[in-house]
């Protein structure tokens, strides 16, 4: 019974949590699945564009990103499981509840389509396979952009499952952002038109989209306000506007300002993504922002909650 | 949105389950041995935290049941002393147990927690590989041969039950004795509890003794007693593994108001669908914009 043990106990009492400790636990995740969300919303969107660009240099370079996308994205998605070995597991089934098992469908499907769609852009051979993959890949890249925001809301983690409406736009705008930037800086100024415009509209719709989830999440966006998720928010919002203001001002003129600039609007495109991911944790790590927001819904009487006193039965 | 499916038929049994009666709990963690032991958990040897007698500390990959204790000084009044005396005599002449002491103030709270099992299950909805299924008696268990340790399940459940297990990868949490069920045998913690805190069986048989009990406390005078998971209308649908507690639930570690994410699943894919459309739409005016 000492003093500290008494004092825990106190604090108890106010209804802070279990000595302090979380209520839900943190993800196991490592830095492979931000790493993915990035590549995978870059290659998602790069496959669009290469579609919609039609032929021509853009369209190869697109093709060619979209593929070294999804190559790179499996392996980070197999190296971050428990047992690499069973990845495909993952094909067992099909299941709507689970962002994770309709993502793995979407991505075998796409990394098919885009192999083929590649294959053809780059060689120009298979030209009946890439005519049918083309289009497949370029919608299949729709979905594999935004899946990945629902798939952190389909979880207990408050900053995450709260801005359910917000994370596959943000997640959306973050890959029109990253495919406009990688075929930026890898295509000729003179063919890359689409390109600028798909990066600087992609960086305001990056920009607002985290604006608005933060503000929306009211307290629970505190996370984005403090530790290493509000470093690397502030590095992203500052290499995206940057970057994006290089590409805009002088990326018509000059292919080394329109490397820079997207390489800027790259590298702030990926520290988005694990801002999102770090806020995840600290989210889950403080017991207030689970109960604050479960006390506050009864409070409200929105919801009775998950217990009953005998006075509350009614009899 | 919420999905049940029952694919059993003919081979679908009673609803089981436990009701952990917290206020009859002395401590003694037999059913975290009882646990380990049955189950072959792992060891983890945390050291001492200082968080009174508990040194599990919470549920893990390794922790299938986690017996909390909970040190409250209280300002005890003339009054309160009166009621909580009434209530100690009435507790011992039932049960021939103490549950906390008085004396200095100071109320002492055990609870053994364990896996919800919950109704409406997010660990198992999420589930890409399909490890996560719901058994014959309505539990929720973990395939070890299936599971990949995609590490989904964590993050989802309301409770912070499930955990991966570092040096195997795979993630792990209560069975409610799935293998001993078969054989018509109770899991060992029920088993081993001394007290019968644990109470293993029947669902409705369970939420009827409950019931009892909640009111044989309250009129006792334990005003902040409540049920905690009894009832299909939370957030959950009500859960296999519910609680009479002492105090409100954050107290115990427990979320006050848990949901089953998978009730706003609709909204999470729509907004992925309009998002999806809006990239869609994004991509084309930047390809198309620009050529009037």
């Amino acid at each position: 019974m000492s003093p500290a043990n008494a004092a825990a106990g106190t604090r108890a009492d106010a209804g802070a949590s279990y000595y302090g400790q979380p209520i839900i636990k943190s993800p196991v995740w490592t830095a492979e699945i931000p790493a993915y969300f990035f590549f995978g919303g870059l290659a998602g969107a790069s496959a669009g564009l290469a579609y919609l660009s039609g032929e021509g240099p853009l369209a190869r370079r697109a093709w060619a990103t979209a593929l070294a996308g999804i190559a790179v994205s499996a392996p980070l998605l197999i190296a971050d499981l428990g047992v690499p070995t069973r990845f495909l597991h993952m094909l067992r089934m099909v299941k709507v509840t689970s962002p994770m098992s309709v993502g793995t469908w979407i991505l075998t499907g796409f990394g098919a389509a885009t192999t083929g769609a590649a294959a053809h852009a780059l060689t120009g051979r298979l030209p009946r396979t890439g005519a049918a993959c083309r289009p497949a890949a370029a919608l299949l890249g729709l979905p594999l952009s935004t899946y990945t925001g629902a798939l952190l809301a389909q979880t207990s983690v408050p900053v995450w499952h709260e801005a359910r409406r917000h994370l596959p736009v943000v997640f959306a705008a973050g890959a029109a952002l990253s495919a406009g930037a990688a075929a930026t800086a890898l295509t000729s100024p003179e063919h890359a038109a689409a390109a600028r415009r798909l990066t600087m509209m992609g960086a305001v719709a990056e920009l607002a989209s985290v604006h608005v989830m933060e503000r929306r999440l009211g307290e629970l966006g505190e996370p984005y306000r403090g530790g290493q998720a509000a470093t690397f928010k502030r590095l992203a919002d500052g290499l995206v506007a940057a970057g994006a203001v290089t590409v805009a001002a002088s990326g018509r003129r000059s292919r080394p300002a329109a490397i820079a600039g997207a390489s800027a609007v790259l590298a702030g495109a990926a520290c988005e993504r694990y801002s999102i991911f770090r806020a995840g944790f600290q989210s889950a790590a403080d017991p207030k922002y689970v109960v604050g927001p479960q006390r506050a819904r009864i409070a409200a009487g929105k919801s009775r909650g998950a217990s009953r006193k005998a006075a509350d039965t009614s009899s | 949105m919420t999905f049940t499916v029952r694919t059993y038929g003919p081979d679908q049994k009673p609803r089981q389950g436990f009701f952990t009666d917290t206020s009859i709990c002395i401590g003694c963690k037999a059913c975290e041995v009882a646990c380990k032991e049955w189950n072959q958990v792992p060891v983890q040897i945390g050291g001492f935290t200082g968080k009174s007698y508990d040194n599990t500390e919470a549920l893990g990959a390794n922790t299938w049941r986690h017996v909390a204790f909970i040190e409250q000084r209280k300002e005890m009044t003339f009054a309160d002393g009166l009621v909580e005396h009434a209530a100690l005599e009435q507790l011992a002449a039932q049960t021939g147990l103490q549950t906390y002491q008085e004396g200095d103030g100071l109320r002492w709270l055990m609870a053994s927690d364990v896996c919800k099992h919950c109704t409406h299950a997010a660990c198992l909805d999420v589930c890409p590989t399909g490890a996560l299924f719901r058994t014959e008696f309505d539990t929720v268990v973990v395939q070890d041969d299936i599971c990949n340790g995609c590490g989904y399940c964590v993050p989802a459940c309301p409770f912070g039950v499930l955990d991966q297990r570092k040096d195997d990868g795979r993630v792990w949490k209560c069975t409610l004795c799935y293998d001993r069920l078969k054989d018509d045998m109770q899991p060992a913690c029920a088993q081993a509890c001394p007290t019968d805190s644990i109470q293993f069986g029947e669902l409705d048989d369970l939420r009827d003794r409950a019931e009892q009990r909640l009111a044989q406390l309250t009129d006792a005078g334990a005003e902040k007693a409540q049920l905690y998971l009894a009832d299909e209308d939370d957030g959950v649908g009500g859960a296999h593994a519910f609680f009479l507690l002492l105090d409100e639930p954050e107290v115990y570690g427990l979320p006050p108001d848990p949901v089953d994410v998978t009730r706003n699943l609709r909204t999470t894919w729509s907004s992925a669908a309009v998002a999806a459309v809006g990239l869609g739409v994004g991509l084309a005016v930047a390809v198309f914009g620009g050529r009037r």
